[in-house]
């Protein structure tokens, strides 16, 4: 596929066209001061130029009222646009319930994506348009930032945890995806397109792609080959039905979900956060586990609580 | 040519140039005047440098697939840019040459109060520049002047470690001149002058000097740890050894941001000495100009988190920081207003001092309004790390301080030299550094809001009819730069004589022989009037 020879910037996202209306507000007040104050400047100049060697002006102290004025006036403005701005990040801060959820792996120079029904690709992001689609995001090594500029958003890309960021596309079509936050010599060339496609296309791409298993099914190899059965298929350890979503006591006392969050940290580091009830028998699996692997036996421990009848309040996503 | 008041005359026979001669009565000298020339030969030079790294990126920027260099010495050059213009220009321009120059003038004292920490502060700034230049020459750096961790901890294969020794040993040296000029002000103030008559340069200048304090020591600390994880693998920002990578953030903007504010203060400070003399009024409202220096030196350092809205902290730490970053631009546009309402029935001439602060007003005001494009959280989402951010600091720190800076160098020349500099090769360099730079920064404004993300080396070929006008534009910028080098140095030795007061200016330092002797003043001088008295003759 060849270049776009045109940036395409559309507002391609439900975002995006909220986004815009502020920031043609906020462009509205940076015409209207940088004219005010380069046309005061200007006339000033003109008009009160120096028109003798000796000549002095009147002398003004100041004036309280006009202070007043000019501190009032910014000061409401500026809590005009505070209040908007922060009230539209605030209520798009959160993913609606329904989204599709696609996994993002940063790593340098590259982004790999994972979708839950198996298909995986290298720098481009094919998703269907009007659906609510959640990223969640790790990064193999240093910070990086997945930004659509066509959608208005990005979010950094952190080593050692997960964040998210979520759109609604509104247009089909390619647009650019950057990596934002410099993260070394390839920093320029960890690039790619989102693709959005209608729902049909959507659907077709992914069954025509390579046959591959869905993310929990590989999660569900893994979690033989990783020996995780010799304890949690036999009572060592919690069994994963129903565990996704639910709550468990740690031993410092305090009381957590099991999330996303969780589970990868208590992969890695189990001894910050041992289960009330169990041995402390869980080894680190620091170094032997890609991202991605953590993601897809989440995925697969996800699945068990979906299936299972205990798991009601489980797979909000 | 020259708009000088005073007629001409000779220099006068002995002043602090010449009373003596030979290297060692420089580099061993305890003249605040004389340490500024230090400090302004140093700068220079690094200025030239970090300019010349900024050119030959401009220059690769021309072809959307690099005109000059690969990606990896490309990553060097911003960085080296970023860290030598504002560890090693902007942070001791007017604060070290200016300020060391004029602070004892402007309080009719004979010198700072600790003279000799004065010079061992410049030693310090220049050992923090030596091994930044040998980080430089032995391969240079390539984190970027945030050094983020884990690149700069775990993963770049640059030369990490001197360049953030480099800039821990610099730090130390705005800490002691900062220090020095707190005590200066407050101990050392020929009597009569009052804290309500001292000149808004040195309102600003304090200011400053508490936020090099409180500030420095922070980015000590965290070059320190940055170093101790480096070097020794001390777990303590990459997650792969147990550590934090946000931590460092906060560490570092903890720092940077009111960092910012110290390069900007000093300008404003200039800027409120410019309008004044070249409008021959006192400022407008000048305790609301005063005390908005303090305002801002105390919440820059509250504003931090907006430098991390995108990076996963809270959502609620995000409104906190984005209510404080808009807080800071009311006393910015407080000093915006009453210098604006100086030139109201002034009387007003165009020197070339007076184009420069003209010129930071209208550019600074550009630069403060696309600041709240950034604070306002949402905008951010999107504008956030690309050219339209580069673009707004550059239009603080290039058309703020750098502005400010030449437009104090020309303003206080005759002052510090005796002689006067070509009015007609200023006025057009003036000119130039103005359209210049607008022609560099503006076009990335649109860069930015089309989602062109900064420190790229490569970039979609869409973007690249923008990045030749902002290429353009650096080089009439650079003309704009180099031909003041000339003229101020030829005018050192061949400019008319200036007299003690060429511009007819009110102020301590005007009331001395230009150059002024090394004790400053004759006779300490009693002070029985405000600042900016042009009403009384």
């Amino acid at each position: 596929m060849s270049p776009e020879s045109s940036v395409n910037f559309s507002q391609a996202s439900s975002w995006a066209a909220q986004w815009q209306h502020l920031f043609y507000f906020l462009m509205g007040i940076f015409v209207f001061f940088s004219v005010l104050i380069f046309g005061l400047i200007f006339f000033f100049a003109i008009k009160y130029r120096r028109r003798s060697k000796d000549e002095i002006p009147p002398q003004i102290e100041g004036n309280l009222a006009l202070e007043i004025i000019w501190t009032v006036i910014p000061a409401g403005l500026c809590v005009v646009m505070f209040v908007w701005a922060s009230g539209l990040f605030f209520r798009n801060s959160r993913p609606p319930a329904a989204s599709n959820e696609i996994f993002v792996i940063g790593q340098q120079w590259m982004w790999k994506v994972q979708h839950p029904e198996g298909i995986q690709e290298i720098d481009e992001l094919h998703v269907p348009v009007g659906v609510p689609i959640k990223l969640t995001m790790t990064s193999q090594d240093v910070i990086h930032d997945f930004g659509i500029p066509a959608f208005r958003i990005k979010k950094d890309v952190l080593p050692g945890q997960y964040t998210s960021e979520w759109f609604t596309a509104t247009k089909t079509g390619r647009f650019h995806l950057f990596c934002d936050q410099y993260c070394g010599t390839g920093h320029s060339a960890m690039i790619g397109w989102v693709i959005v496609m209608t729902t049909t296309d959507y659907a077709r791409w992914l069954s025509g792609g390579v046959a591959s298993r869905s993310m929990s099914d590989v999660g569900a190899e893994l979690y033989v080959r990783y020996g995780c059965d010799t304890c949690h298929s036999r009572g060592k350890g919690p069994p994963f039905a129903g565990l996704y979503g639910s709550f468990v006591k740690l031993t410092t006392g305090q009381t957590v979900i099991v999330d996303d969050a969780y589970i990868r940290n208590y992969i890695l580091t189990p001894s910050s956060q041992r289960v009330v009830g169990y041995a402390p028998v869980m080894p680190t699996f620091q170094g032997q586990l890609e991202e991605e692997q953590i993601l897809q036996l989440t995925a697969y421990i996800k699945s068990l609580a979906k299936t299972e009848s205990q798991g009601r309040e489980a797979a909000k996503q | 040519m020259s708009t000088a008041l005073a007629e001409i005359e000779a220099l006068p026979p002995v002043h602090y140039l010449n009373v003596s001669y030979g290297w060692r009565s420089w580099l061993f000298t305890t003249d605040h005047k004389r340490i500024a020339w230090l400090y302004l030969a140093a700068i220079t030079f690094f200025f030239f440098v970090g300019g010349m790294a900024a050119t030959l990126m401009r220059l690769n920027l021309i072809e959307p697939q690099g005109a000059l260099v690969e990606p990896s010495t490309y990553n060097k050059l911003f960085t080296l840019h970023g860290l030598i213009m504002i560890f090693f220009f902007l942070a001791p321009s007017i604060p070290a040459v200016l300020g060391n120059f004029l602070i004892p003038l402007m309080i009719g004292a004979r010198d700072v109060a600790f003279p000799r920490l004065n010079l061992l502060s410049w030693y310090i700034f220049m050992l923090g520049g030596f091994v930044f230049l040998y980080c430089t020459l032995s391969g240079g750096v390539d984190t970027g002047w945030t050094f983020y961790t884990p690149l700069s901890t775990t993963y770049a294969n640059s030369n990490v470690m001197s360049a953030a020794m480099g800039v821990f040993i610099s730090g130390f040296s705005s800490i002691l001149t900062g220090l020095n000029f707190i005590v200066t002000i407050h101990k050392m103030r020929a009597p009569g002058l009052t804290w309500f008559r001292l000149p808004l340069f040195l309102w600003s200048i304090y200011a400053t000097s508490v936020i090099f304090i409180l500030a420095m020591p922070v980015i000590a600390m965290t070059m320190v740890l940055l170093m101790l994880e480096r070097f020794l693998h001390v777990g303590i920002f990459d997650p792969a050894l147990g550590g934090d990578p946000i931590l460092f953030q906060h560490l570092f903007w903890f720092f940077g941001h009111p960092e910012v504010y110290v390069l900007v203060l000093p300008a404003m400070g200039v800027v409120s000495e410019l309008i004044a003399t070249f409008s021959r009024k006192r400022v407008f409202g000048y305790g609301f100009v005063a005390f908005s220096s303090v305002a801002i030196a105390f919440l820059s350092f509250l504003v931090w988190g907006h430098h991390m809205f995108v990076s996963g902290q809270s959502i609620y730490a995000g409104l906190i920081f984005s209510a404080f970053s808009f807080m800071v631009a009311i006393p910015s546009a407080i000093k915006v207003f009453n210098w604006t309402a100086t030139l109201y029935k002034g009387s007003i001439s165009y020197d070339t001092p007076m184009l420069y602060a003209l010129g930071f007003i209208g550019l600074f005001t550009m630069g403060g309004l696309t600041g709240l494009f950034l604070a306002s959280i949402a905008i951010d989402v999107h504008v956030h790390d690309t050219y339209f951010l580069v673009a707004h600091f550059h239009f603080i720190m290039v058309g703020g301080a750098v502005m400010g800076y030449l437009g104090g160098i020309h303003y206080w020349w005759p002052k510090m030299t005796g002689r006067m500099y070509p009015e007609g090769w200023a006025r057009l360099a003036a000119l130039l550094v103005f359209t210049g730079f607008i022609l560099t920064f503006g076009p990335q404004f649109i860069l930015g809001y089309l989602g062109m993300p900064r420190r790229y080396a490569v970039y979609p070929p869409e973007f690249q009819v923008l990045n030749v006008m902002s290429s353009a534009g650096a080089s009439i910028l650079a003309i704009g730069y180099v031909i003041p080098l000339i003229y101020l140095i030829w005018s050192a030795r061949y400019g008319p004589i200036a007299g003690p007061n060429p511009w007819g200016a009110k102020g301590l330092e005007w009331t001395t022989a230009s150059p002024p002797p090394t004790e400053n003043f004759e006779v300490i001088p009693i002070v029985t009037e405000e600042a900016y008295a042009y009403g009384k003759r």
